[in-house]
């Protein structure tokens, strides 16, 4: 009884506690709100808005997923390196590496000195949002580096994150031209497309110009970093030619990889460098935006994984490796495009997709004899197309309209092979793009380099 | 019957098969072998220093043969593996005593055709 009734008298108490907090706390919060908003439109009147303690947190965190989602893009540099590496044969595998560690240093390098001035030009557009320059070499701003943008990141990660970007494009090329291209002549198409080509292309969207005003959609890259590396890794492929032994009378003969669990740690490492690639792209730490973001890659490339190895199974009548760790690639390319507008369903649709047309796109290209050692034609080029259609066919944001991003896929395809083209074919005529048969068959790390990846082991140097 | 023992350059390999398929010699052994003739070996430049390589890599194919392949080879191992310059390899004929198929139990001209 006694119990009963302290019961009742604590409810009561308590029900008229909230009840007496509830309207005070209302009208706390409607003061604070009115006070702010007038204290607003005072400020935006006379200065910029004060910077608050708030602020500075955010600023903070903002620009640090953005600098730490940049260091996650550079270990992909590592991911292609294992992949390109291990898909090759032994006699080039210090060739491939010695590309893999170049392209960033010289991808870096040139996109300080014009790249970035050109991807952002910011007001310095020079003909009608198609091509502006900001000037050569890296410029701070003057002014609180809490301006720069927003609050989201400061001028100097800006810089370090779309620098890890430009280099990512030249490093598809790599693979795709291995085993046969002569290294100088890709340092110097490597330098040539980082500091001019990529950028122009991609100061169209992502540097707000006519592309962005139509409001054509690449959140992170599938149509700007991988479908543009794709466009030059063709050009190259087309001009230098197969490699020797790979097209016999008319024939298709595999030419194996020589060392897959490598090749299975680079497929990981780029996977996990894409939650920086995908997931700083979202320029903040903004919570939501990041985490559908981070589940959108994962749950894609997921489903890649799974449709491209049911895709080889039937196919090729073996669940293939070496074609599942390219579906893997061929998702996270997939999503890339839309990884912020696309539910969760339509990216698992994305991803299957995605790893379905990556393994008739491998015989395909292999059908009319364009010789692509590590896949990248069908990863990079056919899933940055189809990612970025996808998004006109998915996105939740109804301005995104598939004519657009149609639109936006075919002009940079156009803008990207021809001038990728342009530059193979000159260096071509110049000084030549193919090491001569000799150093082919012997090998590229001997010739090249002088020096052997496995020095004392033996191999069958004709393989 | 002989065996035939050639010593080429390992790129030289595939070159060496066709020659040989061509001529309706399909029956050869090949292994990796190291190993140096009048060249000895050469000088290596590793991480500024100097490495000197006295075997240098071979690969080396051993065929037998009845007499009346015996040219046809070495017409085709020099077709495939001559390139002119030194380290191409040489070749050994050598006679062979008896030869078995292990399978059926053939012996002689039989059991190597």
């Amino acid at each position: 009884m006694n119990k009963i009734l302290t019961a009742a008298l604590m409810s009561l108490v308590f029900a008229g506690i909230c009840a007496a907090d509830e309207p005070s706390a209302a009208e706390a919060v409607a003061q604070a709100v009115t006070e702010t908003v007038s204290e607003t439109a005072v400020v935006e009147a006379a200065a910029p808005a004060p910077v608050t303690t708030a602020d500075l947190a955010m600023f903070a965190v903002n620009n640090l997923w953005v600098m730490a989602g940049g260091m996650l893009v550079f270990l992909m540099h590592l991911g292609f390196a294992c992949v390109e590496s291990g898909l090759a044969r032994a006699k080039n595998c210090n060739n491939i590496l010695f590309k893999n560690t170049l392209t960033p240093a010289i991808g870096f390098l040139s996109y300080a000195v014009c790249g970035f001035a050109l991807m952002y030009p910011g007001v310095n557009w020079i003909w009608n949002n198609w091509f502006g320059f900001a000037g050569f070499g890296l410029h701070l701003p003057a002014g609180d580096p809490i301006l720069y943008h927003n609050g989201e990141f400061t001028y100097w990660t800006d810089f370090f994150f779309q620098g890890m970007f430009a280099a990512t494009a030249a490093t598809i090329v790599s693979g795709a031209v291995a085993e046969r291209v002569k290294l100088t002549s890709y340092l110097i198409f490597t330098a040539i497309y980082v500091s001019v080509v990529y950028p122009i292309v991609g100061s169209w969207g992502w540097g707000g110009g006519w592309l962005d005003a139509l409001h054509f959609h690449d959140f992170a890259g599938s149509t700007f970093v991988h479908s543009v590396g794709g466009w030059a890794a063709l050009s190259g492929v087309i001009l230098l030619g197969p490699r020797i032994g790979k097209y016999v009378d008319g024939k298709v003969m595999p030419i194996m990889g020589h060392n897959m669990p490598l090749v299975t740690i680079g497929v990981f490492l780029l996977w996990l460098g894409w939650f920086g690639f995908n997931g700083a792209s979202a320029l903040n730490a903004d919570p939501s935006k990041v985490s559908l973001v981070l589940v959108n890659t994962m749950i894609a490339a997921s489903a890649a994984v799974v449709s491209s190895m049911l895709t080889s199974r039937i196919m090729l009548h073996h669940p293939d490796l070496s074609m599942t760790m390219n579906g893997c690639l061929a998702g996270l390319v997939g999503v890339t495009a839309g990884a912020d507008c696309v539910s969760v369903g339509s990216a698992v649709i994305i991803g299957l997709v995605s790893g379905i047309i990556v393994v008739p796109a491998v015989v395909f290209f292999d059908r009319i004899h364009l010789d692509d050692p590590v896949g990248a034609l069908s990863v990079h080029l056919v899933n940055g197309v189809w990612g970025t259609l996808a998004v006109g066919l998915f996105s939740v944001v109804p301005e995104y309209t598939f004519k657009v991003q149609l639109l936006g896929a075919v002009v940079i395809g156009l803008v990207s092979f021809a001038s990728s083209f342009a530059i193979f074919f000159a260096l071509k005529k110049i000084s030549g793009i193919r090491v001569s048969e000799e150093e082919e068959l012997r090998g590229l790390d001997l010739c090249e380099h002088g020096g052997e990846a496995y020095p004392g082991f033996q191999f069958f140097v004709n393989m | 019957m002989k065996l035939i023992i050639a010593y080429i350059q390992p790129d030289r390999l595939n070159p060496v098969k066709q020659a040989l398929y061509a001529r309706n010699i399909f029956k050869i052994s090949v292994t990796n072998a190291l190993g140096c003739g009048q060249q000895r070996g050469y000088v290596h430049m590793w991480r500024g220093a100097l490495q000197e390589v006295n075997l240098l890599k071979k690969v080396r194919l051993a065929i037998a043969v009845n007499d009346d392949f015996v040219e046809p080879t070495i017409e085709g191992i020099c077709e495939g593996a001559r390139t002119g310059h030194i380290g191409d390899g040489k070749i050994f004929v050598l006679p062979i005593d008896e030869c078995v198929r292990i399978r059926t139990g053939e012996r002689g001209n039989e059991a190597i055709g």
